[in-house]
């Protein structure tokens, strides 16, 4: 196998919680493939067990969370304990939606890595996980 | 289930008709021959004159001039430019087909629009006391925001309402919620919306029973169920099952309300979530239209005459930032709908014809930063919608890009549209845009693209055929990349996003929820299904089975249910077993 470093970073895009509004992570997803990373949408209505799941299925560097209902103090916490209950705590998890900006520190202080507000551009966001990303030093 | 949706597709294409093309303009009916060649003649003098000489001077600011959905802007527009309209057949008078100018021949100088301002938040409590609120401040109809369980079909305590009990609108599992949601609320007073859809029988069953409760029966009811599935499937994306039965669930509430609830608007097809989604001006127009196609297709292949239920056919669009694209939108749309009706379905009733309509401000356009800004982008839009002819409007809240707003954005949005009816004159002239060259020949132009896209749609076999393959969701998508990459170009301004940015901006107070609501409503629903009468409510989910699986309408069946405190949950898990969970695949 290559060295992992070559590797593009596999990130699944996912949309937790029930809320329908997919505009903001289907630009995304498609933003991240034009910029080189490998990318899973999981669809819509996911739990935080499905995402994790599929997150380590598909042996994904990060999660890509997109909410808009409001359950985020909820939800991405979520995601961040049960990866850690799999053994899977170094999967980066990030974020972004209708999420009020005093929330942000507590979701960070919760293990969520970093929080996108509205009207951030595709360039910053691809500009953090490169940044800020490596692949996982593969637990093969 | 597959087998009876590809029934239903294959018995509706086979009865089909073309959705009528907009008339021949070849000979223009208002000017002489002679005047129109002299306009064309001092057109092109100008053209090569003063123009020539502008341009020489100073070029254009950009490299070309486009409304919001790609329509080129000519550089100027005279009475040449429409000279394929013909006044009386395409424009005419207001309250008068094809009801270009408007659905009333007085408009505002005989009634304002409804304010009608949309909210719902935490417990039923919460919503009512913001209900009784907004009446004393003014607003002229009721607007109810569900929370996403309650969208979806799940009670509050399953769990995938896991952290989202009223949280994007008021929490709702059984009839006792309803209750209080409306308690002190006469609701042979006021009119109410309600924008729910996959469950939307449900929520007009519960309705029907608490009126009863108060002694209103429910031929005195007004108001609006959204209840339009074709679009939650193309944009919004709150489902349960899969389209074709979704869809003759919604047909079901129609057939119902023709017979039962004459003041009930039982549909309001909705242009305001695919545009939002992404969806140009020309593809909300058009893909909301074909959607009303397919229900009234749908309604007429059951059996029921036309006449009998388009008059409360009802619509929503979105009002974005491009003014006049957006005027020239509900003019066209009253336009095509009439056509439509008239000459594909052969409405004879004039009310029929008429596409009467909510609007709402595009939350899509606001921006978290600066907010205050977006106090004057809605009022810029509400403008928009009043010179469109809308017979009700919900301005949205500057907080909205952080949460549901506080009772103080509310009240500013409010004002606005408080301020436009009686403070800047719009409400004394009815369509005062018709005859400007630009608006008349943008309405012509957004009429003759939404068409094309609608042919393209009967192509296809009708609006539920496209949403099963795809096709619109894939066009909205394109339009949102597009959209996205414009604003990161900086090809498309948004002030204080991409340009005019301040540095170290004060947050503003923001509205949140009481995370013990969760807790509360999960309580009361647990006493709910530990009081109620078991037997009766088993009864009556069996009787929903029955009719579901009949084919036979199941309104009645949802209202004896809801009557009985079975749970939304419940009757949703009825549906799910009969037609199956629809999923979406993760394509992007």
């Amino acid at each position: 196998m290559s060295p992992a470093k070559e590797r593009p970073l596999r990130i699944v895009v996912a949309k937790p919680g029930l809320d329908g509004h997919d505009r903001g992570a289907k630009i995304i997803a498609r933003a991240l493939r034009d910029a080189g990373f490998e990318v899973i949408y999981t669809g819509l209505h996911q739990t935080p067990e499905m995402i994790v799941a599929a997150a380590i299925q598909e042996d994904a560097d990060a999660i890509g969370l997109s909410i808009m209902s409001g359950a985020h103090m909820t939800l991405f916490p979520a995601v961040v304990e049960l990866l850690g209950e799999k053994d899977a705590k170094d999967v980066v998890v990030f974020g972004g939606g209708i999420i009020p900006q005093d929330d942000v520190p507590k979701l960070k202080e919760k293990g969520v890595a970093e929080v996108f507000l509205p009207g951030s551009p595709t360039q910053g966001i691809i500009d953090w996980i490169r940044a800020n990303i490596r692949p996982r030093v593969a637990a093969a | 289930m597959a087998k009876a949706a590809k029934e239903l597709g294959r018995k509706a294409a086979t009865t089909r008709k073309d959705t009528p093309a907009a008339p021949e303009r070849a000979e223009h009916p208002t000017f002489a021959r002679e005047e129109l060649q002299r306009i064309l003649a001092e057109r092109e003098s100008w053209t090569e004159g003063e123009l020539a000489e502008a341009l020489g001077k100073l070029v254009h600011r950009k490299a070309r001039f486009e409304t919001d959905s790609g329509i080129p802007i000519p550089d100027v527009l005279d009475p040449a430019s429409v000279r394929e309209t013909d006044y009386l057949r395409d424009v005419g008078y207001p309250g008068r087909y094809p009801f270009t100018r408007g659905t009333q021949p007085t408009m505002y100088r005989g009634r304002l629009w409804t304010m009608r301002q949309f909210a719902g938040f935490g417990s039923p409590e919460d919503t009512n006391g913001r209900f009784k609120y907004l009446l004393q401040h003014g607003v002229t109809g009721l607007s109810t925001a569900f929370d996403m369980p309650a969208l979806m079909g799940y009670d509050a305590d399953h769990p995938m309402s896991r952290g989202e009990v009223g949280k994007e609108g008021v929490a709702v599992s059984t009839l006792r919620d309803l209750e209080l949601l409306f308690d002190g609320i006469p609701l042979d007073e006021v009119t109410t919306s309600m924008t729910i859809n996959a469950t939307a029988v449900i929520a007009l069953a519960m309705y029907v029973a608490v009126a009863e409760k108060q002694g209103v029966p429910r031929a005195k009811l007004g108001g609006t169920l959204q209840n339009d599935m074709l679009k939650e499937y193309i944009a919004q994306k709150e489902w349960m099952i899969p389209p074709a039965p979704a869809v003759k669930v919604n047909c079901d509430v129609i057939e119902f309300c023709a017979k039962e609830m004459p003041r009930w608007n039982p549909v309001s097809i909705s242009g305001y979530h695919i545009r939002e989604a992404g969806a140009t001006a020309v593809q909300e127009l058009a893909f909301t239209l074909a959607d009303g196609i397919e229900y009234v297709q749908e309604c007429v292949d059951r059996g029921l005459e036309v006449d009998a239920f388009a008059p409360r056919l009802s619509f929503f669009w979105d009002v974005h930032n491009d003014f006049f694209e957006e005027v020239a939108k509900f003019r066209a749309a009253r336009r095509i709908w009439a056509r439509t009706l008239k000459e594909r379905f052969g409405a004879r009733k004039k009310e029929s014809l008429l596409l009467r309509t909510h609007a709402q401000t595009a939350g899509v356009s606001l921006t978290a930063q600066q907010p205050y800004n977006n106090v004057v982008r809605t009022a810029l839009q509400a403008f928009a919608a009043v010179l469109g002819g809308t017979q009700s409007l919900h301005t949205n809240s500057l907080d909205e890009t952080y949460a549901l707003p506080t009772e103080e954005a509310v009240t500013i949005a409010l004002r606005t549209q408080q301020i436009i009816a009686h403070e800047s004159g719009v409400d004394r002239v009815v369509d005062p845009l018709a005859g400007s060259h630009y608006v008349e020949w943008l309405t012509d132009e957004m009429e003759r693209r939404a068409l094309e896209h609608i042919r393209r749609i009967d192509e296809m076999g009708g609006m539920l055929r496209a949403v099963e393959e795809g096709y619109p969701q894939r066009e909205i998508a394109e339009s949102a990349y597009r959209y996205q990459r414009d604003v990161e170009a900086g090809e498309r301004i948004v002030v204080g996003v991409n340009a005019f940015r301040t540095e170290a901006e004060e947050p503003i107070r923001i509205l949140k929820i009481d995370e013990t609501v969760a807790r509360r409503q999960v309580e009361r629903l647990r006493e709910v299904r530990a009081s109620r009468d078991a037997a009766r409510a088993a009864a009556a989910l069996s009787a929903i089975e029955r009719a579901a699986r009949d084919g036979t309408n199941v309104v009645p069946s949802v209202i004896d249910a809801v009557k009985a405190y079975a749970t939304l949950g419940e009757i949703s898990d009825v549906f799910r077993e009969v037609h199956g969970v629809y999923r979406e695949d993760g394509r992007f």
